[in-house]
């Protein structure tokens, strides 16, 4: 098989437990090379923790995770910081560095791996500020910003360097529908034009359906279901049927795990 | 009441903690290469830790040193003594008090915010947002702050006994008619600078290192909550009363 019909992140087995729960049993995915993968699912399902899995922020119990040819779990420090350099990240809670202003925030992945003339490194901050239409904003502090803004100046950080695989874990939170366009606008081109593959996190079907190729359900620590947008849309399992219904009884738990609920209540007599 | 103490943690678990601390320690001793190539983020730190805690120790340090002339008069002039006032006010304040307090005042000012700080760069996802754009955070933000903290306790300690002999000064000739030159001579004759004076630096030195390190390793390891961080700033300035007070005897016991 050749390099680039390999899939840029294989996903084999993976298992892990927080605490007592489950949160993969098994899982397997796979993200082929300059697509656009979502990965959607109930709240709590896992999502956050795959990526995190994905990037090496957290170890499997067990499992493989092989990104770009290294099997991530095994990695070194080194070697994992060397893949970071490569991909793109964009928090949940945007997290961006409190002590810098919009501007360094972008451009800090920039003067920590790249020596480049401060020219260079204004106009590709700049570049990537006005595409999320954000470059007026280029000397506020984080604190200024309103949490849709933090999320688009986070949004420009994750892309500063052109990776080759960006994570966007909800990128569209707390977006206005113009930003929204801009955004989805703009998670397109960069696919488009550089190539460069993208897993997202979301939870809105619609916005999903104008970008991702595919997309995968998680429930129940594996992957349920998988296709392209539109056909899992049309919900023909069980799991997408009750998913996309927004169907609180079906296969997947909207409740987290609990014991019984009259016994909780007192019901039964027995918190008399 | 012993096996008690035992199967519920506190001894386990605050050895572990000593020993996880230890080990941060040689953990940031080796990302301090690395965070020498931002030099100008440790100066940044030095002259934030140092501005922040200046005012406070000068303050502090003026007042002890008036207190210590009017003690140090009342009981020298019993032995009629008074002539050896700024010696050994000098003395006190360079061998102990000087590195002693502005140890305890730098815990409570400056390592307080660097805990808060750090743990809330946990909390907020700061550090790991680092780790992903392939940065050492203990290179980037811990290793600076430890520099900073070990390079400006002695110079505070410095201005802190400077201070110190000046309110002393104050108190015992401008005040209690102390004659200005036997003060002046008599401390120049008898404070000697490596037996004393670098002595106190030593101590210094020691007490910067110990009382950053329990800051930032607190800040670094906090539960990434509000209560954690509050809990984190907390034990900063117990952790390093305890340790700074405990150390200083094994220092003088050593040094002397
Ligand atoms: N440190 C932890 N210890 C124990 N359980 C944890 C820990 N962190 C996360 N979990 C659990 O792991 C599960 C998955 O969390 P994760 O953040 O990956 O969910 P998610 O799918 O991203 O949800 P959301 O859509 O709400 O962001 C949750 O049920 C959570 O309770
Ligand atoms: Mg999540």
């Amino acid at each position: 098989m050749s390099r680039s019909a390999e899939p840029l992140v294989r996903v084999r087995g993976l298992s892990t437990r927080l605490g007592d729960k489950v949160i993969f049993d098994g899982l397997d995915l796979d993200i082929p090379r300059g697509s656009i993968t979502a990965v959607m699912g109930p709240s709590g399902t896992g999502k956050t923790t795959l990526l995190k899995h994905i990037t090496g922020q957290m170890r499997p119990d067990a499992g493989e995770v092989w990104v770009d040819g290294s099997n991530v779990p095994t990695l070194g420090r080194d070697a994992l910081f060397a893949l970071r350099e490569r991909i793109g990240y964009l928090f949940q809670n945007s997290a961006l560095l409190t002590d810098f202003d919009v501007f360094e925030n972008v451009a800090f992945p920039l003067r920590q791996h790249a020596r480049l003339p401060e020219e260079l490194v204004r106009n590709i901050v700049l570049t990537k500020l006005q595409a999320v239409g954000l470059r007026g904003a280029a000397r506020l502090m984080p604190s200024e910003l309103s949490g849709g803004m933090a999320r688009r100046v986070a949004l420009a950080r994750a892309i500063v360097f052109d990776p080759m695989l960006i994570l966007y874990d909800e990128p569209f939170v707390g977006l206005d529908p113009i930003a929204l366009n801009q955004v989805l606008k703009l998670i397109r081109t960069l696919n488009q034009t550089l190539g460069i593959t993208s897993i997202l996190v979301a939870h809105e079907l619609s916005a999903v359906r104008r970008v991702a190729d595919r997309v995968h359900l998680l429930a129940n620590g594996k992957i349920v279901a998988a296709g392209a947008p539109d056909e899992l849309a049309r919900g023909e399992s069980d799991w997408t049927k009750q998913f996309f219904g927004g169907e609180a009884d079906g296969p997947v738990p909207f409740h987290y795990p609990a014991g019984d609920y009259a016994h909780d209540l007192g019901f039964d007599g027995s918190a008399a | 009441m012993n096996a008690r103490f035992l199967r519920d943690g506190y001894v386990t678990d605050a050895l572990a903690q000593i020993g996880a601390a230890g080990l941060f320690f040689f953990t940031i001793l080796g990302a301090v290469p690395k965070s020498l190539r931002h030099f100008r983020e440790t100066v940044r730190q030095i002259w934030f830790v140092g501005a922040m805690s200046l005012v406070i120790i000068m303050t502090c340090g003026l007042f002890v040193g008036m207190v210590l002339a009017l003690q140090l008069y009342h009981t020298l002039s019993i032995f009629g003594g008074t002539a050896a006032l700024g010696t050994v006010v000098a003395l006190s304040l360079f061998r102990e008090l000087g590195p002693v307090v502005t140890a305890l005042l730098f815990a409570g000012r400056a390592g307080t915010s660097i805990t808060a700080e750090i743990g809330l760069m946990r909390a907020t996802d700061q550090l790991a947002a680092m780790e992903m754009m392939a940065v050492d955070p203990v290179a980037y933000v811990v290793a600076p702050r430890f520099l900073a903290g070990v390079i400006a306790m002695p110079i505070l300690a410095c201005v802190f006994n400077a201070l110190g002999i000046f309110g002393g000064h104050l108190v015992g000739v401008t005040w209690l008619g102390v004659d200005n030159g036997t003060f002046w001579g008599n401390m120049t004759a008898n404070v000697e600078v490596w037996a004393d004076v670098i002595n106190g630096v030593w101590k210094s030195l020691a007490f910067g290192a110990v009382v950053t390190l329990i800051a930032v390793f607190q800040g670094y390891t906090t539960p990434p909550t509000s209560e954690g961080v509050a809990y984190a700033t907390t034990r900063t300035v117990v952790f390093s009363s305890i340790v700074v007070l405990a150390l200083d005897f094994v220092l003088t016991a050593f040094l002397m």
